[in-house]
């Protein structure tokens, strides 16, 4: 199958690299660009593990084209943490909190709660459900999740949240 | 000693022993998107395969044609049964001992059952050649409804043992028996039931689900032809069990097979199996030489590896007119889909279902479990519960209210007069079960002053009068469900898996400067293994949990061990890890003993430390004693520091808990708010409470998730209606209530630390409760039972049924 040239900014560096028509963007990301951190959970766009950060919006990567990519300014989980490796503030309140288990939904939906409070830096735990209900957890039933991202609201607007995981 | 010196409350703090709110030490990984799953892994060559799936229930294969496929650019090779053949691999045993299919020889059995594996150079190639296989079929009438299996003219689903008098378990009476299955005293409880003031029957069904984690089921098998090795990674929760098994299905020596589970996405009991994308990868990368990938999609995890549940439950209470129970009887129809591919102990065909006596002090019980054969998938595996346990705990907990209903009790207080006592423990159930410890009293009494249940009730009664008097279309119910578990299996006289008996393992080795790895024959699947198995290590050593690595999942280095599931990591490599520890200490006292010059028995232990009896600042610390075992042990001692217990537990664990859920149902609608759920749990000692709530909310999401929406469904063509997650009901944080959990403490005598488990507790728990609480809504109209799940649909159409759209 003929390939197709994309030029695209992954984790702030530019990327150029060839694909087929059909390569899916979690796929490029994962096989070639070699960013194991997006998941695969479903190829259906339900659950949200393959989630990353395309132009601004949160996007499942498993229902989008890596051509459709092209030109675009993605962020993955890889790309949270600072340069010197200290951790995101999202990162470091999801294991503040129990926010996770296993960790197969974790990049996704911190990626996702990323954009979340850009767009909503004060949001309330309804806002927080709804803005995440497109990322499904197995493992923990959300609750200690919304409280990760209260703690990240909070420390982000610059008031610590004192309350601890339940 | 001076100011400066840590009390003992200091220094144990320090230490993140048990108890302690420990923070996890896989999440640093994780949360960088750096755990590595099986997907995850590259190799050098690496093909993928997919799989070709019947979309016929129940049809003849007449003919495969490969040619095609074969011929797509990238395809490499196609694996039929005919392959499989020549390797003795088209069928391979099941745990429950019975024989599957790896790929349809002569037919297929239910729908997406495994046709041909294509092999390519990428997974979109692997695809295309999947699109090509031409597959010529002739249908064949279809059942999938178990209660119909052993009709005369049913369908045969297995004409290779239709003629077999006898199965794995016993006498076969029909073509589609699997097993019968019986426990407790026929004649007594039939004696019990023709004298009892009241009894209630009723068929209480809990639908076929599924676990559905999100990591969906996966392996990379990798061949090497020169040694004769083969190395497989795979989403295992019990590897060691994959090792022996691929090792007798195979052929190759088992010192030859080198089973990994890395990090694994969820699995709740799904990735106990041996599934034929395994085998076929196996087979794939013995006949190219290269390694093979096999990861299922979404679709085909819901319809073929492994499904739960599928009890048909009639279950009968005998009882006094003033309420207190005389007799249990249950007789159920257990759907195992198209091969007996249930993971149970082997001598346990119906599992653990003997628990359905609950917590209640029933004088006489008896049970009886029919399995069938039906056109549906395989398996009857955990979801995130024990060997069928929730299945008898939803039995009996439905059937508790039933009647109460029945006797017009309030169900809390019935439950009140017929739990066992707690001068009653270690008490004998009417099946025999020994339950080790329990205040089942204490705990509801807790739950019911916690949310006021008095006052809940009064406010249901005034919500009813509304109702009757038209001012409001919603019905608030009230559910309780007070739960008994049998978990930690299990000791070696009841428990084995192909004969193997399910001990399981913990070594552990303390390095010179006072830090140590421990190994394990458990794996985790998002439990916080890392973290708890050294918060146990760190209170019975003294040295701090951080300096403690834990290690699981590879064959190679962990010692035997049967694995994760069924809430057996605590009960049984918790105790095998303290017991392992305990080695460690005795030989630490010795040289602890050796080097202040005193005694053995004058030295007494401190935290992290051995100091002389009477003489407090003559001490010796766990860290200091490590450097000893490597420098200067005692004449006549082996060096070192490092102990192996394989610990066959005594006897199960019995975790138990009170639950109170309240909701408010919308006739008009169909649509159930939860509006509170309480739940409080007694897992005995408590490691880490933090992962224990954790725990919690995650079983209680997925009971949920069960009671309110779940079923794996078949339609009567053999077609599996249910098999996405546009169509699988997975609660998003919206639908999801907010958990509050509560705890009371009762250890286990028989272990060591005197833990219970935990993981499994508020699904076994969570699952009647919300059930309770919606049929609840409409006990006060005459309704006795309505089926699960809970949907708006069938809540609708209850109160449809009950005229309350008139």
């Amino acid at each position: 199958m003929p390939k197709s040239q994309i030029s695209l900014t992954v984790n702030g560096k530019t990327v150029e690299a060839l694909v087929e028509p059909r390569t899916l963007l979690i796929h490029f990301l994962r096989e070639q660009l070699m960013l194991t951190g997006p998941h695969i959970g479903c190829e259906t766009s339900h659950c949200g593990a393959c989630t990353v950060d395309l132009d601004g919006k949160s996007v499942k990567s498993c229902t989008v084209f890596a051509v459709q990519a092209s030109g675009a300014d993605i962020r993955t989980i890889e790309g949270m943490a600072a340069a010197d490796g200290s951790l995101h503030v999202l990162q470091e309140a999801f294991r503040e909190m129990h926010g996770l288990q296993c960790g197969f939904c974790t990049p996704g939906m911190i990626t996702r709660a990323y954009r979340l409070l850009q767009e909503n830096p004060n949001p309330t735990e309804d806002d927080i459900r709804t803005g995440i209900s497109g990322n499904l957890c197995r493992c923990t039933g959300y609750q200690n999740i919304v409280k990760a991202i209260q703690y990240a609201a909070a420390k982000m607007s610059g008031v610590p949240l004192q309350e601890a995981a339940e | 000693m001076n100011d400066q010196t840590p009390t003992s409350a200091q220094r144990a703090e320090a230490l993140q022993g048990m108890g302690c709110r420990r923070k996890r030490v896989e999440d640093i990984r994780f949360v960088q998107g750096k755990g590595n799953y099986v997907d995850d892994i590259k190799l050098p060559g690496l093909l993928y395969g997919d799989i070709v799936r019947s979309p016929h229930g129940h049809a003849r294969v007449k003919s495969i044609d490969t040619t095609k496929a074969a011929a797509v650019p990238g395809v490499v090779a196609v694996i039929t049964a005919e392959t499989l053949k020549t390797v003795n691999l088209a069928w391979m045993p099941t745990l429950a001992g019975d024989v599957q299919m790896v790929l349809a020889d002569g037919k297929v059995l239910f729908q997406n059952q495994e046709v041909a594996f294509v092999i390519a150079e990428s997974r979109e190639a692997a695809a295309d050649g999947v699109e090509l296989v031409e597959v010529e079929y002739e249908a064949l009438p279809v059942n999938t409804d178990p209660l119909k299996a052993m009709n005369e003219g049913a369908p045969v689903i297995r004409e290779d043992i239709k003629d077999k008098k006898d199965g794995a378990h016993g006498p076969r009476k029909h073509y589609n028996h699997v097993f019968s299955w019986a426990a407790g005293d026929k004649a007594r409880t039939d004696a019990a039931f023709a004298k009892a003031d009241v009894t209630i029957k009723e068929l209480i069904v809990y639908p076929r689900c599924h676990p559905c984690p999100l990591e969906t089921c996966q392996c990379v098998a990798s061949f090497d032809k020169i040694k004769g090795e083969l190395t497989l990674w795979g989403t295992f929760q019990a590897p060691h069990v994959i090792r022996t098994v691929g090792s007798l299905i195979s052929k190759i020596p088992e010192h030859k097979i080198h089973v990994i589970a890395p990090d694994i996405g969820g699995g709740f009991g799904n990735k106990v199996g041996a599934y034929s994308g395994y085998i076929c990868a196996i087979v794939a990368s013995i006949v190219t030489g290269r390694p093979v990938k096999w990861v299922e999609d979404r679709i085909e995890n819901l319809s073929t590896t492994a499904f739960a549940r599928d009890f048909h439950m009639e279950t009968e209470i005998a009882c006094t007119k003033d309420g207190k129970v005389l007799g249990l009887r249950c007789y159920t129809i257990a759907d195992h889909g198209a091969f007996d591919a249930c993971a149970n102990a082997t001598k346990w065909p119906a599992g653990l279902f003997s628990i359905v006596s609950g917590s209640y002090d029933f004088p006489t019980a008896y049970c009886l479990v029919d399995g069938v054969y039906t056109n549906k998938a395989p398996g009857g595996v955990a979801y995130r519960c024990s060997f069928r346990v929730t299945e008898a705990a939803y039995a009996i907990e439905r059937a508790m209210d039933i009647m109460a209903q029945k006797l017009g009790m309030d169900p809390a207080e019935f439950r009140l007069k017929n739990l066992i006592r707690r001068e009653q423990f270690p008490y004998t159930s009417a099946f025999g079960w020994q339950y080790d410890s329990g205040d089942y009293h204490t705990a509801l009494n807790k739950a019911m002053e916690t949310v006021d249940y008095k006052a809940l009730r009064a406010e249901q009664q005034a919500k009813r009068d509304a109702f009757k008097r038209g001012e409001t279309r919603e019905l608030m119910g009230i559910g309780v469900a007070f739960f008994t578990e049998i978990v930690g299996a299990g000791p070696s006289r009841n428990c084995d898996i192909l004969g193997i008996a399910m001990f399981d393992s913990a070594e552990i080795r303390i390095h010179p400067t006072g830090t140590g790895i421990c190994r394990l024959g458990t794996k985790s699947q998002g439990q916080g293994h890392e973290t708890t198995y050294a918060q146990i290590i760190a209170s019975e050593l003294g040295l701090p949990a951080d300096n403690i690595m834990v290690e699981e999942g590879n064959t190679d280095t962990a010692p035997y061990g049967l694995g994760t599931y069924g809430s057996r990591s605590t009960p049984v490599s918790g105790a095998a890890t303290a017991m392992a520890c305990r080695k460690i200490k005795a030989k630490a006292q010795m040289i602890a003993a050796y080097m202040l010059e005193v005694h053995d028995d004058d030295l007494e232990w401190d935290v992290d430390r051995f100091r002389v009896k009477g003489n407090p600042e003559r001490f010796k610390t766990m860290t200091e004693l490590a450097w000893a075992a490597y420098h200067e042990v005692p004449p006549g001692m082996e060096p070192g520091l490092e102990a192996v217990n394989y610990y066959d537990p005594p006897n199960f664990t019995f975790p138990f808990g009170a639950y109170i859920c309240v909701v408010d149902v919308d006739v008009d609608t169909g649509e159930t708010k939860i509006r509170r759920f309480y739940a409080l749990d007694d897992c005995g000692t408590r490691i880490n409470p933090m992962i224990i709530e954790g725990q919690i909310h995650g079983g209680l999401t997925e009971a949920f998730g069960i009671a309110m929406g779940q079923e794996i469904h078949y339609d009567e063509d053999g077609n599996v209606t249910t098999a996405s997650l546009m169509d699988y009901f997975l609660p998003t944080a919206v639908e999801t209530p907010k958990w509050e959990t509560d705890y009371t403490t009762t250890p286990s005598p028989h272990h060591p630390i005197g833990a219970k488990g935990i993981g499994e507790s508020p699904n076994v728990g969570g699952v009647p409760c919300f059930s309770n609480a919606v049929n609840d809504a409409f006990a006060f109209l005459g309704a006795t039972h309505l089926q699960m799940p809970h949907d708006a649909w069938r809540t609708w159409t209850a109160a449809e049924k009950l005229g309350l759209h008139a």
